[in-house]
């Protein structure tokens, strides 16, 4: 399979003074720049379009490779051609959500109100805030109708919404790993992370830009992350209890283990690539999401929605963990929608989304297919 | 084509919903779509089924048939299909009973235990008969039901089931006498007032 080759981040900039975008906190936001990439050709009726949306920590640049980079963009085993989101027929979108740091409005961004960065200045952002400026770039790049929006995580968030919020607009939505509404052990398990950042001394309440950066507690965070992000089984085949340059344990507190090893090195890289209010930005954004919030009940949360639904679970993943999907599923059945929905067995726990390339993209592809207007084909 | 999927391929009118409980890799699906116009939906709870039905373009669901039933509303099918599927359900009264409600007909194609092979290996071997149809040793099959047409019909009779078509396989052929000895599988078509 080819890949992509050289990819680019562009930017658009929506809601300059005095049209800011009212968030759902009551508050107001503008201007808003939205950062994205895209992939493949859109055809000349413009109907080939996918929307993909961005993990928690992922970004924009979901495949291809950046200018001197070494490493391509977060899905690039399931971007490009001939690959599940097939370049060579479809036109593949990708934005950094609002309140990111990739690029795209968020708390480092600067405050055009007192030319610093917001930090703690910037508005509560929900996914459905989100969802928003992502709606004003397909409408910019003059797409009515999306063949297909997708997400994994917290995308799948953010298809859900979409999915409700602007049912013309898409034929067709894939869910991969994610659920309706984050129950309390998910965010428990944010609210440590958020606690680890808040409580590093160099935090400063968000104050810390151009400073030194709350380093410690956005290791421990991401070390958190990492541990939900796999299965017990996937760490122990890929870890066990093996040492790490040693024969035998320390019997101090220095690195005796593998598993330590790993963390701390996923820890320090992540502190260098994202940033930390971005971090309790969006780790709450998710907290607060619950598709049941306005109508108490899923079946008429997702009563708008009208598009085809593939809806993707992994066995092994305890952080959104399949009975969520199946319930998602069992909602959308009750609305008479066109609803696929599988189970992958996998041990890879939660990371399955990112890792379960082979069977992901034969469902991805092959439900894709259904979508495509044959006439429009950007090549042959 | 089997002939017992081309049976139900004439059955079904053209245009109609359809779903199918246990669709396996979704051929039956796929022919329906194609020749019926129809628009098909299935469940399976075999995962690598489901990628070669999903490959044939038809919407699948992973799920147990046992428990599947109850996300649809009432009358939303015009036709769902239990195709050599119901002998491997826990609960074959519940999932005909909530198949006749989230559909306005329902084909049934069932296997026939008591086929002449089967009552001649009983009696003479003395042992649960193996046939080309039914395969499985007693320890090592999907089969939780067994089942004759003369036992399908006792059910629906009981159950006020109207069976408004019934139908009798061997292998290719169709069988028009003593089906309950010479047929190895039973299609009903079933409705409920």
């Amino acid at each position: 399979m080819a890949d992509l080759g050289t990819v680019k981040t562009q930017f658009v900039t929506f809601c300059e003074t005095p049209n800011e975008l009212l968030l759902k906190s009551g508050e107001k936001l503008g201007p808003i720049t939205v950062a994205y990439e895209t992939y493949g050709q859109l055809n000349a009726d413009k109907s080939n379009a996918i929307l993909i949306f961005h993990s928690l920590t992922s970004d924009a640049h979901a495949a291809g490779f950046h200018e001197g980079d070494k490493k391509p963009g977060w899905w690039d085993p399931m971007i490009g051609p001939g690959k599940a989101f097939d370049t060579d027929k479809y036109f593949v979108i990708c934005a950094n959500v609002l309140g990111g740091c990739k690029g795209s409005t968020g708390p480092a961004s600067t405050n055009p109100k007192t030319g610093q960065p917001y930090g703690l200045g910037f508005p509560v952002v929900t996914i459905e805030d989100m969802c928003v400026p992502q709606k004003m770039l397909i409408d910019h790049l003059g797409i009515k109708k999306l063949m297909n929006i997708a997400g994994g995580s917290m995308g799948g968030l953010l298809a859900q919404k979409w999915a409700i919020m602007y049912p013309e607009s898409t034929e067709s939505c894939i869910l991969i790993a994610t659920n309706t509404r984050h129950t309390a052990q998910q965010i428990a398990l944010h609210e440590v992370a958020r606690q680890a950042i808040m409580s590093d001394p160099d935090w400063e309440n968000g104050v810390y830009y151009n400073r030194t950066i709350p380093a410690r507690g956005m290791a421990v965070a991401r070390m958190i992350g990492h541990i939900t992000y796999m299965s017990e089984k996937s760490m122990d085949e890929k870890f066990g209890r093996k040492l790490m340059r040693k024969e035998k344990v320390g019997y101090d507190f220095s690195t005796d283990f593998e598993v330590e090893s790993y963390l701390k090195y996923r820890g320090e890289s992540f502190v260098q690539r994202f940033d930390a209010n971005s971090y309790l930005y969006l780790s709450k954004a998710l907290d607060y999401f619950d598709l049941t919030e306005e109508t108490g009940d899923l079946i008429e949360a997702f009563k708008p929605a009208k598009c085809a639904f593939l809806v993707v679970s992994f066995s092994s993943d305890w952080l959104y963990p399949p009975y969520q999907s199946q319930q998602m599923v069992k909602a959308l059945k009750a609305n008479d929608l066109d609803v696929s929905a599988i189970l992958i067995e996998s041990s890879y726990g939660h990371d399955a989304f990112l890792i379960e390339v082979d069977n992901q993209s034969k469902v991805v592809s092959h439900f894709l297919q259904r979508f495509e207007k044959k006439s429009n084909a950007v090549r042959s | 084509m089997r002939l017992d999927h081309k049976l139900i391929v004439s059955a079904v009118e053209e245009g109609s919903k359809v779903l199918d409980l246990g669709c396996g890799d979704g051929t039956l699906l796929a022919l329906l779509k194609e020749q019926k116009q129809c628009h098909v939906s299935g469940i399976e709870i075999n995962e690598q089924a489901i990628y070669e039905a999903m490959a044939k373009g038809v919407s699948v669901s992973h799920g147990d048939i046992d428990s599947g039933l109850e996300d649809y509303s009432s009358k939303r099918f015009d036709y769902v299909i239990l195709n050599g599927s119901l002998q491997e359900v826990l609960h074959p009264k519940k999932v005909i009973l909530e198949a006749l409600r989230v559909g306005k007909k329902v084909i049934v194609g069932i296997p026939n235990f008591c086929h002449l092979p089967s009552r001649l290996q009983i009696f003479f071997t003395g042992r649960v008969p193996r046939t080309k149809g039914l395969p499985y040793d007693w320890y090592d099959t999907p089969n939780l039901r067994f089942l004759s047409i003369k036992d399908f019909r006792d059910f629906c009779h009981k159950h006020n089931i109207r069976i408004t078509k019934e139908t009798a396989v061997l292998g290719n052929r169709r069988m028009a006498f003593m089906r309950n000895v010479l047929a190895n599988q039973g299609l009903f078509l079933l409705e409920k007032e």
